[in-house]
């Protein structure tokens, strides 16, 4: 059984803030860009995204485990076949070139009548094709960064491992030496 | 029943009240219109954030 999260829920328990998270996803999903409070934005994100990561797949089981965890169950037919849609042919394609971060948080300030913060969250533009060049050609300075390092690193511990060893072995062979001098007095003695 | 047993005089419940103040409001100005806002927040008058319109004026 999963232990419930620690610390504050939206609504009363565990399955009210399921229901809530379900339905701000689904408006997410619907409108694209909603206005909530801050503390729902926040916790809507970790719970939307991995759902689009889900539809980037697009296969029947993943299209049956959002289903699930949208509660599409409980929405009239027609309407939960929609959402289902518009997530896995109109949003997951969009972000095909994006590895997560589909959603933006943006803070508007204390509402009137109960001062809670307000936010809007919303899904990001796709990639334009400038955008994925760049972030290609950062990858790949990155990598040869590694690499290089790497082959560094590889190099000199080569050849400083003997001399290691060397060093390890004359000084414990000095330690035993010492022990025995001080237990010989010992025994002529006795 | 537990009851105060004397009455707050006015001085008492005066000087209690004298530390009960609102905290001033950090503001900064905008980048786009400088009018003032709160940091990290849409501002309200011209509706950017981040150089980004992110709501209608
Ligand atoms: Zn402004």
């Amino acid at each position: 059984m999963p232990a419930p999260k620690k610390g504050p829920r939206l609504g009363g328990n565990g399955t009210h803030q399921k229901h809530i998270l379900a339905n701000l996803a689904k408006s997410l999903i619907e409108h694209e860009r909603i206005t909530t409070t801050e503390a729902k934005a926040r916790q809507l994100r970790p719970f939307v995204e991995p759902l689009i990561t889900k539809a980037k797949k697009g296969d029947l089981h993943a299209r049956r485990q959002v289903a699930a965890t949208l509660e599409l169950r409980n929405t009239p037919f027609y309407s939960g076949r929609d959402t289902l849609f518009k997530l896995f042919e109109e949003i997951a394609p969009r972000y095909a070139a994006r590895p997560g971060g589909y959603t933006r948080i943006v803070k508007l300030g204390p509402r009137r009548g109960d001062n809670a913060p307000m936010a809007i969250i919303e899904l990001v533009e796709p990639l334009t094709v400038a955008q994925e060049a760049t972030r290609e050609a950062e990858a790949a300075t990155k990598r040869a960064v590694k690499e290089n390092e790497a082959k560094a690193e590889a190099a000199p511990a080569e050849d400083a491992a003997p001399v290691a060893d060397e060093v390890t072995e004359t000084e414990v062979a000095d330690e035993v030496e010492d022990k025995v001098e001080d237990a010989a007095p010992k025994s002529d003695e006795a | 029943m537990a009851v105060p047993k004397r009455k707050k005089s006015r001085s008492r419940t005066r000087s209690r009240r004298a530390q009960w103040k609102a905290a001033p409001l950090t503001l900064v100005a905008c980048d786009r219109c400088q009018e003032t806002k709160r940091p990290h927040t849409v501002c309200q008058n011209c509706g950017t954030y981040d150089k980004r319109q992110v709501l209608a004026v």
